[in-house]
């Protein structure tokens, strides 16, 4: 809901977000989380909540090109920031490839964890080609894509269906067709 | 229709589609983020206020005092509801879930106050303003101190044949052994969590819960509502694991204050207050005693399984596939139940059989020891194809047991098993294989569909049936498709909703069976009623590629339907069949584990499931399914665990970084085998559960797997590595 238009006495900030490619204007309770002001102030319910408290990945989003877990940050701190939600990666008719690669791999069932296990992944294959080593890199100075470092880097994203091998085939589909 | 024979040839045998691999056809939704859960959906009117739960801080006692005056005043608050103001329900039937009905406080996290305002923030912010005093009571909350007070039970009577004393005495080689499993969460990722609507004297409860009539019956009932001024939706369920299918306090607290207020109320519970206010699985302590001869054919068979719950609950019947899994004459199965003061037990993914496997396949790789003898030879020789306790006049429908171990311990490459343990290293890790049987009951249930066949052509199907991520939009689907000749994108599959007709919902792997049946049933109507219109002989019609065939005869679908849709409904009943015979799904697991020599850390390397499981609907969401059993398995055997605070009474590692699931980097490729079988006494789809039968018997492969690495019997769950370290030569 708009809480702009309700009569109270708590103070609110306003704050531009540019989200999926188009500016929104917020008036808003300064303690709203960059997740809840996607998904109740602006209606973008394709990022999930399944903890509030960074321990799951279900909302995890693009802010200026880097992952970040949007319920453990406020909407007010991204004045003029980038957003970019599952809703901005594509959609039902014209899927993004890790989308596209999801549905056919399975690499989900019940699909709640699923926007955020996306947006990392897409996250996860730049980071790897940007030479950015994790835990697991043999070499730190030559970051190469293996399955062991995708398990590594995804292990933020929770998933208790556990389409992990499936999401794990799905996200290596996209890497060596190129299409990420 | 009532299925009570066994199935003769039918229009869904024809293997065109049902049967056949399928992506999701709610897989474009749910990538895109555009599938709504209950928390999400978008009214006409954009009015919705925010609810915020306050749980009980105490186990056991009463409120003495509670002051909700400051939350009442502060910014954006439109309600706060306490005991004190909150109307008073009248509930008649078990589903019911009465809410702030007086200061008796039952169990930590009990709803003790609602706040309703604006903003979630607001809501939030107003429930920490509210003041409590308690008079808490003394309570029990350790199993193994109350167990000597278990009664038995109705749930799971127990059982004697033949006589167990004796041949356990007199037994060439035994085990007696006594295994422990935790308190354990389901951890669905989609938080419980609910949106009310009252509107015109009817109320709409968008909700996450997996069978719906038992929701819908649960919150009228609360609510002194006639069912057909409540409907409730769950279209799109962010998993449940058994954790929903009780009805909590968010659709009640919700249907209250929207009532009151005349706006929406949504609320979900916090990942926190989840773990404490909702059910779990409870504890098990397990007495396990095998006798056997030098052939490793058992002699004798006793499991008795202790286990809690709040006065008036139920137990954690892990003792029950001990009745039915491996043959021998003298046989004593118990299960016991003693009060305790802990949250409410429930179901998780395969209740009793998850936890009862853990303990009987770890006591059967240790009388495998103790014999000398290969554990899949020692399950083999143990095979019995009928009912062990009612004698071959009660045959199991169908059990391919033995096939599933052959075929596993060659595919898995068995052979190379050392067994001695600690024989096998690798670097610096220790290297060990085990394997474990997969049991679980079929259940079926009654379950009804509405279908109509559209004039444009398509197929649209009805069923309150919910899809949990089992994969029903898509085997409803394919079951719609084969019957009508259809392709799969011609059917539009409706799930999650009381306006449609009844269904069995998702639960003890019972879905895909029963309201796939009530599909095929629902079809078989349409079927009779299309061929009526086409002046067929509805006996010897085929469907196929949009048109009703008779002998050369064939009409297009599209001209029956031209002047208006077709529309048939039936539901399945379910006979005798699973009383005249032991119905139940079969597998073998097998997993390879390393054991780090120096840190004791656990790793499961490989693994590899053989399922026999009747028909496979879908062998893609299948596999799925077993995937995901077989990952909560390998979290049951080394990390799941609800700590309890003796002190206090609760779960004290009540989140997602506390309470540990397995997350990407504890999970390697894992193989999923299907075997060819169909059970004609099963349904008249021929399929047996499968979806709970992944995670049976998967957590004692691995505890195997860590003994034939390490040589260290943990036969207390999880088994992690504080329990090894130390332990094991190098
Ligand atoms: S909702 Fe943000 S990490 Fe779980
Ligand atoms: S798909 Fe259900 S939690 Fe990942």
């Amino acid at each position: 809901m708009n809480s702009e238009d309700t009569a109270s006495a708590t103070p609110r900030m306003s704050v531009t977000l540019t989200v999926n490619g188009k500016d929104e204007h917020l008036t808003i309770d300064p303690r709203v989380t960059l997740l809840d002001a996607l998904r109740d102030h602006l209606g973008l319910t394709g990022t999930k909540k399944g903890c509030d408290h960074g321990q799951c990945g279900a909302c995890t989003v693009h802010v200026n090109g880097r992952r970040i877990n949007s319920c453990l940050t406020l909407a007010v701190m991204h004045e003029g920031e980038d957003v970019t939600t599952i809703e901005g990666l594509g959609t039902p008719e014209h899927m993004h490839a890790l989308q596209q690669a999801f549905v056919e791999r399975d690499a989900f069932q019940c699909g709640y964890c699923t926007p955020g296990q996306i947006c990392s992944a897409a996250a996860v294959i730049e980071e790897i080609e940007a030479g950015i080593p994790s835990h697991v890199t043999p070499d730190l100075g030559d970051v190469q894509f293996s399955d062991e470092e995708v398990r590594e880097r995804m292990s933020g994203n929770l998933c208790r269906c556990a389409a992990y091998p499936n999401i794990i085939a799905a996200i290596r589909d996209v890497r060596e067709g190129g299409k990420a | 229709m009532l299925f009570d024979k066994p199935s003769p040839p039918n229009p869904a045998d024809q293997g065109k589609i049902f049967g056949k691999p399928h992506p999701r056809i709610d897989g474009p939704k749910k990538v895109t983020g555009t599938a709504p859960y209950a928390y999400e959906y978008k009214l006409a009117e954009d009015n919705a206020v925010y609810g915020f739960l306050l749980g009980s801080s105490i186990a056991k006692g009463r409120i003495a005092s509670i002051d909700a005056s400051l939350a009442e005043k502060a910014p954006g608050v439109l309600l706060v509801l306490t005991h004190e103001n909150a109307p008073k329900h009248k509930p008649e039937n078990s589903r019911a879930a009465p809410q702030l009905q007086g200061p008796e406080i039952k169990q930590y996290e009990q709803a003790i106050a609602f706040v309703v305002a604006e903003t979630f923030e607001e809501a939030r912010a107003a429930a920490r303003l509210i003041r409590v005093t308690y008079r808490t009571e003394d309570g029990a909350f350790v199993l193994a101190d109350e167990k000597d007070k278990g009664k038995p039970t109705k749930t799971a009577p127990d059982t004697a044949t033949g006589n167990f004393d004796k041949a356990f005495a007199e037994a060439e080689v035994k085990v007696d052994v006594t295994y422990t499993t935790p308190d354990q969460s389901q951890s669905m990722m989609e938080p419980h969590a609910s949106m009310a609507v009252w509107e015109g004297g009817k109320l709409t409860v968008y909700t996450s819960h997996q069978v719906l009539h038992w929701a819908h019956a649960g919150i009228a009932d609360t609510l002194g509502l006639d069912e057909d001024k409540v409907r409730v939706v769950s279209a799109y369920i962010g998993g449940g694991f058994g954790s929903k299918l009780e009805v909590y306090s968010d659709p009640i607290l919700s249907s209250m204050a929207a009532i009151k207020l005349g706006r929406p109320v949504k609320t979900a519970l916090t990942r926190p207050q989840i773990y404490n206010h909702t059910t779990h699985r409870p504890a098990t302590i397990q007495h396990i005693q095998l006798g056997a001869d030098r052939d490793g054919r058992l002699t004798a068979v006793g499991h008795r399984t202790w286990s809690g719950d709040q006065e008036g609950g139920e137990p954690e019947t892990a003792s029950e596939q001990t009745k039915l899994l491996y043959g021998g004459e003298n046989r004593r199965v118990e299960t016991r139940l003693t009060v305790l003061d802990l949250p409410k037990g429930g179901s998780m993914r395969a209740p009793g059989e998850a936890v009862g496997m853990l303990a009987l396949e770890c006591a059967m790789d240790e009388l495998a020891e103790a014999l000398g003898m290969d554990p899949v030879d020692l399950r083999i020789v143990n095979d019995v194809q009928y009912d062990p306790e009612k004698g071959p006049e009660r045959p199991f429908s169908s059990r391919k047991f033995v096939e599933c171990l052959k075929t596993g311990a060659e595919t898995f490459g068995w052979s190379a098993r050392k067994s001695k343990p600690g024989s096998v290293r690798d670097g610096d890790w220790l290297v060990g294989m085990g394997v474990a049987s997969a049991f679980r009951k079929n259940i079926v249930q009654e379950s009804g569909a509405r279908v109509r066949l559209m004039p444009d052509g398509h197929l649209v199907i009805e069923t309150q049936q919910t899809d949990i991520g089992t994969g029903s939009y898509t085997m409803l689907g394919m079951i719609g498709a084969e019957m009508l000749g259809l392709p799969l994108d011609a059917v539009d599959v409706r799930l999650g909703d009381t306006d449609f007709p009844k269904a069995s919902g998702s639960g003890g792997s019972w879905g895909a069976n029963s309201a796939g049946s009530g599909v095929y049933y629902a079809c078989e109507a349409l079927r009779k009623e299309l061929a009526r219109k086409a002046g067929f002989n509805a006996e010897s019609v085929s469907f196929s590629d949009g048109r009703i065939i008779s002998g050369g005869n064939a009409v297009a679908l599209t001209d029956i339907v031209r002047t208006g849709a077709v529309e048939a409904s039936d539901k399945a009943e379910f006979g005798d069949l699973t009383e005249k015979y032991a119905q139940a799904s079969f597998g073998a697991h097998f997993a390879e584990v390393a054991v780090h020599a120096f840190t004791a850390e656990i790793r499961v390397r490989r693994m590899l499931s053989v399922c026999a499981a009747g028909r496979i609907f879908n062998p893609v969401t299948a596999r799925s399914q077993c995937l995901g059993g077989m990952t909560m398995g390998i979290g049951a055997a080394l990390m799941e665990e609800c700590v309890v605070d003796p002190r206090y009474g609760y779960f004290v590692n009540h989140d997602l970084a506390e309470y540990q699931v397995p997350v990407h980097a504890d999970i390697p490729d894992l193989d999923v085998i299907f075997l060819d079988e169909l059970d004609d006494q099963s349904s008249p789809l021929r399929g047996k559960g499968v979806g709970e039968l992944g995670i049976c018997g998967v957590g004692a492969s691995v505890a195997n797997a860590v003994y034939n690495a390490c040589g260290v019997r943990v036969r207390d769950y999880p088994v992690t590595l504080d329990k090894i370290i130390g332990r094991f030569d190098l």
